[in-house]
């Protein structure tokens, strides 16, 4: 099997005769921690929505583990182990922490009930609704949510915010993550502690993450290597340091 | 005392037609506008089984059953294709699904009102009121359906992941749920109340018409709004309320004539104190 998780062949999308996404091939590697950067409006988390099936590329394709995923609905490429989350947090609000998580867990096949079953309340419903909770639970514990899981979700702090949609992007048991600018309005504390929470996910769930920064040193401390995007197109693409050295990008940044 | 109690049943009646608008607009986005003559659906497989001598409670199985499956249909055929079109389509189909349901009913079993005799029910006297059985059995069984949604929508996958559509479909789908499927037991769901609703009705005013929809349908609809659409428990409560106001005013004799123009007052005064409805969320405009 080959290593390579996540290949995107000439991605590109058109919105009238505006290229948002022009030609981005991406090779992101098993496990990998890979950054998505660039100035505003570059298009970063249009290639998200690429991803994620939210828009239909006009070009090129991509592939999750060899499988082409490109024309699939935006579930199906959830079931298939795509995962994200959102700049602009997007959290069921209205819901407690816990049940947040709950809905992220609602497609793994040892959670399915027939809901006729949950109708009627048989025991088998009891059974699933208590493995699904603990479940739920052992995932915030990681985020250190735990003790906020019956709080509502509008009313956790920002940073908490990002972190249990993290937490809820990881129920769907995702093999590729996609985090969209996770470190955004954090503290360099939260910063810090979110770069371990990262690492460990990675590891414990054999993730692959691509992610979309501004936080320059949060993108250097994580990620090995990364894509530069300018006006969609792809600006530099490398090792970390080297693409950011990159008198492109630095004039890109800061102009002239 | 016995008005109440009437009051209160109506109210329950109201409350099951209600909580299929509110869900369906909260979830599907969409105003189910032939949603009451599910009700009319209901009575009339009522009327046929028990004309073909089956019993009562074979009656409501039939009846719960031919709605879900009038709800499903509907929804697949006229309303899904229209997904994403601008929400007065969907509303104007809505509104041809309901004549188009009357009119077929109209050819099969005619115009005119028929009787439905689904239970004859006496009189019980608590201290000096008398209340009728029937009260007593909508009220109960009314308010124990509502009770296992209530617990159905908070404590169950499916439950959840409806409610997690109708905060942020985009952000639902993304998770992995099948939004079509989630709408398509939403239908159901109301449909099946509605054909519970349709049993209670009949239990109050034994006969069936066409149109027999269109009114309560209406006052559910009305009902809906005044909880705030969208809003489960907005829907129970605007339901039981407008049900207590209406056999209020119907025992009153000034009032009497004038009970549905009371009611609709209600709402507009409602709205203008509460443009979201009793329990209606406020939508929080992105500047």
């Amino acid at each position: 099997m080959s290593d390579i998780v996540l290949k995107t062949e000439n991605l590109g999308i058109s919105f009238g005769g505006l290229k948002a996404v022009d030609n981005v091939n991406i090779e992101i590697k098993r496990k990998q921690l890979y950054g998505l950067v660039g100035p505003n409006g570059a298009g970063k988390t249009t290639v998200f929505n690429l991803l994620t099936g939210v828009y239909q590329p006009t070009t090129g394709c991509f592939y999750l583990n060899g499988e082409k995923l490109t024309g699939k609905t935006q579930e199906q490429i959830n079931h298939k182990g795509i995962a994200r989350t959102f700049q602009n947090i997007r959290l069921f609000n209205n819901m407690s922490v816990i049940r947040n998580v709950m809905v992220g867990l609602h497609n793994q096949p040892e959670f399915k009930c027939n809901p006729f079953v949950s109708l009627f309340r048989l025991p088998r419903h009891f059974k699933t609704e208590k493995a699904m909770r603990e479940k739920a639970k052992e995932i915030l514990r990681i985020f250190d949510l735990e003790d906020e899981r019956n709080n509502l979700a509008c009313n956790l702090p920002y940073g908490k915010q990002r972190k249990l949609e993290i937490a809820r992007a990881l129920a769907t048991n995702p093999k590729l993550l996609l985090l969209d600018e996770p470190a955004a309005g954090m503290n360099p504390y939260e910063t810090e502690d979110l770069m371990k929470i990262i690492r460990h996910i990675r590891d414990e769930f054999d993730l692959t993450i691509l992610l979309i920064e501004h936080d320059m040193k949060f993108v250097s401390g994580l990620c090995d290597e990364i894509t530069v995007l300018n006006f969609g197109t792809v600006l530099a693409q490398g090792k970390t340091e080297e693409a950011l050295n990159n008198p492109e990008v630095i004039k890109a940044y800061i102009g002239e | 005392m016995s008005t109440i109690f009437d009051g209160l049943s109506l109210g329950a009646i109201y409350a099951l037609i209600a909580l299929g608008y509110t869900m369906v607009y909260g979830i599907a986005k969409m105003l189910n506008f032939a949603h009451g003559d599910i009700i009319m659906v209901g009575a009339y497989a009522i009327l046929t089984t028990l004309a073909a001598g089956g019993h009562i409670g074979l009656a409501l199985v039939v009846a719960v059953v031919t709605c879900v499956i009038f709800g499903i249909v509907i929804e697949k055929v006229a309303y899904k294709p229209l997904r994403g079109a601008s929400p007065l389509a969907v509303l104007i189909t809505a509104i041809g699904v309901s004549y188009f349901l009357q009119s077929i009913a109209q050819i099969i079993f005619g115009a005119k009102a028929q009787t439905v005799t689904v239970a004859t029910f006496g009189t019980v006297s608590i201290g000096t009121a008398e209340i009728s059985i029937s009260s007593i059995i909508t009220l109960i069984v009314g308010a124990v359906i509502m009770a296992g949604l209530t617990l159905f929508v908070k404590n169950t996958r499916t439950g959840r992941a409806m409610l997690a559509v109708s905060e942020d479909r985009g952000a639902a789908q993304l998770m992995g749920i099948n939004v079509n499927r989630i709408i398509m037991i939403t239908f159901a769901i109301g449909s099946a109340l509605a054909a519970c609703a349709s049993i209670f009705y009949l239990m109050q005013i034994p006969s069936t018409e066409p149109t027999l929809g269109s009114m309560p349908g209406i006052k559910a609809f009305t009902a809906a709004v005044i909880g705030g659409i969208g809003s489960i428990p907005g829907a129970m409560i605007g339901g039981v309320l407008l049900g207590v106001i209406e056999k209020i005013c119907l025992s009153i004799p000034v009032l009497a004539p004038y009970t549905t123009a009371v009611e609709f007052a209600m709402l507009i005064l409602i709205l203008l104190v509460r443009p979201i409805g009793l329990l209606g969320k406020k939508r929080r405009e992105k500047v």
